[in-house]
C-alpha cells in the first residue's frame, strides 16, 4: 500500500487528477482498448473532477476510450433529482468531457428489479475486462461506496439500506421531509473494488482522521470497510495533513520519506508546478 | 454558417446564459429549433453533441420580444397600407440586427378601412432567416380618450359603444394578440372582458382614467399599461391615475407595463422610480416609427418630412417628436445605464416580461428547456453589444459562426 501525504485538499485533487491523466495516457487507450475508470460521487472527489475537466480542456486528456462505472445510487429518487449520483456526475464531470455517454454506467436506482439491475451491472463491468483503476472517497466512519459499517469485505453490487444516521443527514437535501429521503442504495460491494486492478482512495479533512488511522494503522476489519485495502496488491491512498492527526508519527515520517518514490508517479514535467 | 441538419444537436460552449434570474457558466443545447435539456439526451439517448461552435465567452440570452412597434425603416405598418408586406418583411428582417426575434406591428388609430384591410394581412409567423417572428398585432387605438391621443389622429378615435361596434370597426380580430384601450370610456370594460375573454390582451393607455378605472380594468382582464406615463394622467399623490397600477393592492395580479427607455420619452428618473416600484412587471418597449433605422437626416415618410438627429425625430419646422427611433438593444442599454440595473434584469425586461405579457413563456422569453431556440449571443465587456442572432436555432443574423463537428459520420451539412 502506498500513502501520500499532501498539503492539502487542493494538492490531493491536483495530484489525484495528475495521476489518473498519468495512468490513461500511459495506458494508450485506442478504439479495440478502453481504459476502464470506477468513480465516487461526494465531496472528496469534486477537487479531482474540477480539475480533470481543466485538464480535459487543456487538451491533456480525452476520455473517448475511457469506460467508466460509478460506485453507487440512491433508489427511487428521479434521475434528474439534484441530489442523484447520476445529477452529480453530469454536472461535474460528464457534461465537460467528451466520454461516449454509451460508455459512462452508473446504477440505475429505478429498475424495476433491483437485484438484477445489481448482477447485470457485476456482468457488465465483468465485459468491459475488469476496472483498471477504481477511485473511491471514505466516510467519517471508514465506509467506502455505501458498504457502511458491517459490510462484508466480499460483496458484491446490491441493494443496501441506508443506516439511520445517513438518512437523518440526507433530510436537509430533501427539503427537511424524512419520507423523500432515500432509505436504501445499490453499491458495489467491497469484493468489486478489491476486484479492480488498482484502487485510489482519497481522504481529506481532520474529520476523516480517524478512518484512515482505522485504515492503515489497524487490522482488517469490516467495521471499518476501508480497511480491507491492505489486503489489495496494488492501493494508493491519497491524503491531506487534517488527515494524518490519528496517525503515528512514526506512520507520517514513513510515507513522508518515500516522497521521491511517489512523485515519480505523476508525470515530472506535470511536476513542475508542483 | 454552414447550416447542420435541424434534428442534429448542436452544443453552444464557451459562454455564459441567462437562465432564471442569473448569469450561469454552462453550455446551451439545441435540436430541431428547441433548447433541449442535455442529461436526457446524454443518459437517455446515449448521444454527444453532433457539433459544438464556441462562443468566445458570450452571454447568451433569450431573444428580444418588441410588444409596440409601429414600423421602421421607412415604412409605417397603419399608413403603407398599399406595400404592408414590403413593410413588414423590411422590417422584420431590419429588427434581427438589433436581437428582437418577435415583435407585435402595432396599429394606431385608423380609419375602419385601415383595420379591414390591414389586420387579416398581419398574420402571426414563426420567424426564421426572413425575419423577425410575429406575435400577432398590437392594436392601439381607436378606442381611446381623445384629450390623450398622443399622435394619433383625433377624426379616427372611436367611441367604445358595445362589443359589435368593435367588431365592426376592426373586422376579424384572428390576427390580433394585445389590444390598447382607454379604461374610462362608456363601455370599455365590457369591452375588455369579451377580448380577454377571446385570448386576446388588453393594455390600458391612451387615457384620462383614474387608479380605480384602471382598477376596474384590470379586474376585467386587463394585464398591461401602453407606455407608461406617456399619454396617461401624471401622477398625482391623492389620484395616482394608471401610474397607481403598480402598487395598487386591489387588483388580483401584478400588471405589467411598458416603457419606452429612449432617453427622450421617459425621463431616466421616472424610468428608475418605474423600476423601483415594480421591477418586474417592467417591459421595454420600443414604440418605433418610420424614421427608426434610417439614420441620420431629412426622411420623407408617408406625408411627413421627418429630421433624425441623434436620438430625435423631429417633424420638420416642428418642435413635435415624431415618434421614437429607438432599437431595442438601445432600449436595453439605456435601461441598465440609467437606471442601474444589472444586465439580467435589462434583459429580461426585454425578453422575459414580454414573453409574459403576451402569454407565451413555454416557447418564447426563457432559456428554459423545450422552448423555442431564439436566443442572442451578447458581448457584455463593456455596454450590452448584439453579436449574433438566433431563431429556432439558426443564425438569422451576425457575423458566421462555424460549429466545429464532434463526430464526422453524424454530420449532416445542410446543401
Amino acid at each position: 500500500m502506498r500513502l501520500v501525504i499532501l498539503e492539502d485538499n487542493e494538492r490531493v485533487a491536483e495530484w489525484s487528477a495528475r495521476y489518473l491523466i498519468k495512468r490513461i495516457n500511459d495506458f494508450k487507450p485506442g478504439p479495440n482498448k478502453f481504459f476502464v475508470l470506477g468513480l465516487p460521487t461526494g465531496g472528496t472527489p469534486l477537487g479531482t473532477y474540477k480539475k480533470l475537466v481543466q485538464y480535459h480542456k487543456a487538451g491533456k486528456i480525452s476520455f473517448k476510450y475511457v469506460k467508466t462505472f460509478n460506485m453507487d445510487e440512491y433508489v427511487g429518487i428521479p434521475r434528474d433529482h439534484s441530489q442523484s449520483y447520476h445529477s452529480f456526475m453530469w454536472q461535474n464531470l460528464f457534461k465537460h468531457i467528451d466520454i461516449d455517454p454509451a460508455n459512462a454506467h452508473i446504477l440505475n436506482g429505478n429498475a424495476a428489479n433491483l437485484e438484477e439491475e445489481c448482477q447485470l451491472y457485476e456482468d457488465k463491468i465483468k465485459e468491459a475486462g475488469g476496472i483498471e483503476l477504481f477511485m473511491g472517497g471514505i466516510g467519517p466512519d471508514g465506509h467506502i461506496a455505501f458498504n457502511e459499517p458491517g459490510s462484508s469485505l466480499v460483496s458484491r453490487t446490491r441493494v443496501k439500506t441506508l443506516n439511520q444516521e445517513t438518512i437523518t443527514a440526507n433530510a436537509r437535501f430533501f427539503d427537511d421531509d424524512m419520507s423523500k429521503v432515500p432509505k436504501q442504495a445499490l453499491t458495489v460491494g467491497v469484493g468489486t473494488v478489491m476486484d479492480s486492478r488498482e484502487v485510489m482512495v482519497l481522504i481529506t479533512g481532520s474529520h476523516k482522521a480517524y478512518a484512515l488511522h482505522m485504515a492503515i494503522e489497524e487490522g482488517v476489519n469490516h467495521m471499518w470497510t476501508v480497511s480491507a485495502f491492505q489486503q489489495h496488491p496494488r492501493t494508493i491512498m491519497l491524503c491531506d495533513e487534517d488527515a494524518t492527526l490519528e496517525l503515528k508519527v512514526k506512520t507520517v515520517k514513513y510515507f513522508k520519506d518515500l516522497w521521491t518514490v511517489h512523485h515519480k508517479l505523476i508525470d515530472d514535467h506535470m511536476m513542475d508546478t508542483f | 454558417m454552414p447550416s447542420i441538419a435541424p434534428s442534429k444537436i448542436i452544443k453552444y460552449t464557451n459562454c455564459r446564459l441567462v437562465r432564471a434570474g442569473a448569469i450561469v457558466r454552462d453550455d446551451l443545447w439545441v435540436r430541431g429549433g428547441r433548447i433541449v435539456n442535455p442529461e436526457p439526451v446524454f443518459f437517455d439517448e446515449q448521444v454527444q453533441a453532433d457539433a459544438t461552435v464556441d462562443c468566445s465567452d458570450a452571454l447568451i440570452c433569450p431573444g428580444f420580444i418588441d410588444i409596440q412597434i409601429n414600423g421602421g425603416f421607412g415604412y409605417d405598418f397603419s399608413s403603407d397600407v398599399g406595400k404592408l408586406e414590403e413593410a413588414v418583411s423590411t422590417v422584420a428582417k431590419g429588427v434581427l440586427a438589433t436581437g428582437v426575434t418577435s415583435f407585435c406591428p402595432t396599429v394606431v388609430t385608423s380609419p375602419c378601412s385601415v383595420y379591414h384591410e390591414v389586420l387579416p394581412k398581419l398574420k402571426r409567423t414563426p420567424g426564421g432567416k426572413e425575419g423577425a417572428g410575429i406575435l400577432g398585432i398590437h392594436l392601439e387605438g381607436p378606442f381611446i380618450n381623445p384629450e390623450k391621443k398622443g399622435a394619433h389622429p383625433l377624426e379616427c378615435i372611436q367611441k367604445v359603444e358595445g362589443i359589435n361596434k368593435i367588431h365592426n370597426i376592426y373586422g376579424d380580430l384572428g390576427n390580433v394578440a394585445l389590444v390598447t384601450i382607454a379604461p374610462e370610456l362608456p363601455g370599455a370594460l365590457e369591452v375588455i372582458r369579451h377580448l380577454t375573454s377571446q385570448g386576446i390582451k388588453v393594455s390600458v393607455g391612451h387615457s384620462k382614467g383614474n387608479l380605480e378605472e384602471g382598477e376596474a380594468a384590470v379586474n376585467h382582464g386587463a394585464s398591461f399599461i401602453t407606455h407608461l406615463f406617456n399619454a396617461m394622467l401624471p401622477f398625482h399623490h391623492r389620484d395616482p391615475g394608471l401610474v397607481g397600477l403598480l402598487t395598487s393592492q386591489f387588483i388580483p395580479r401584478p400588471v405589467h407595463y411598458g416603457i419606452i427607455a429612449d432617453g427622450i420619452h421617459t425621463h431616466p428618473a421616472a424610468l428608475r422610480i418605474a423600476h423601483r416600484t415594480h421591477p418586474k412587471g417592467l417591459v421595454l418597449v420600443t414604440d418605433a416609427m418610420a424614421a427608426m433605422g434610417l439614420g441620420e437626416g431629412h426622411h420623407c415618410i408617408g406625408q411627413m418630412q421627418v429630421l433624425v438627429e441623434g436620438r430625435q425625430a423631429q417633424v420638420v419646422g416642428t418642435n413635435t417628436l415624431a415618434g421614437s427611433i429607438a432599437t431595442m438593444d438601445d432600449c436595453v442599454r439605456h435601461f441598465i445605464k440609467e437606471a442601474g440595473v444589472t444586465v439580467v434584469e435589462g434583459i429580461e425586461a426585454a425578453s422575459l416580461h414580454p414573453a409574459q405579457v403576451m402569454g407565451v413563456t413555454h416557447s418564447k422569453g426563457t432559456l428554459d428547456f423545450g422552448t423555442d431556440a431564439d436566443f442572442l449571443l451578447l458581448c457584455d465587456k463593456g455596454p450590452l453589444r448584439v453579436l449574433n442572432t438566433f431563431i429556432a436555432g439558426e443564425c438569422v443574423a451576425g457575423p458566421s459562426l462555424t460549429p466545429h463537428t464532434i463526430k464526422t459520420p453524424r454530420v449532416v451539412l445542410a446543401k
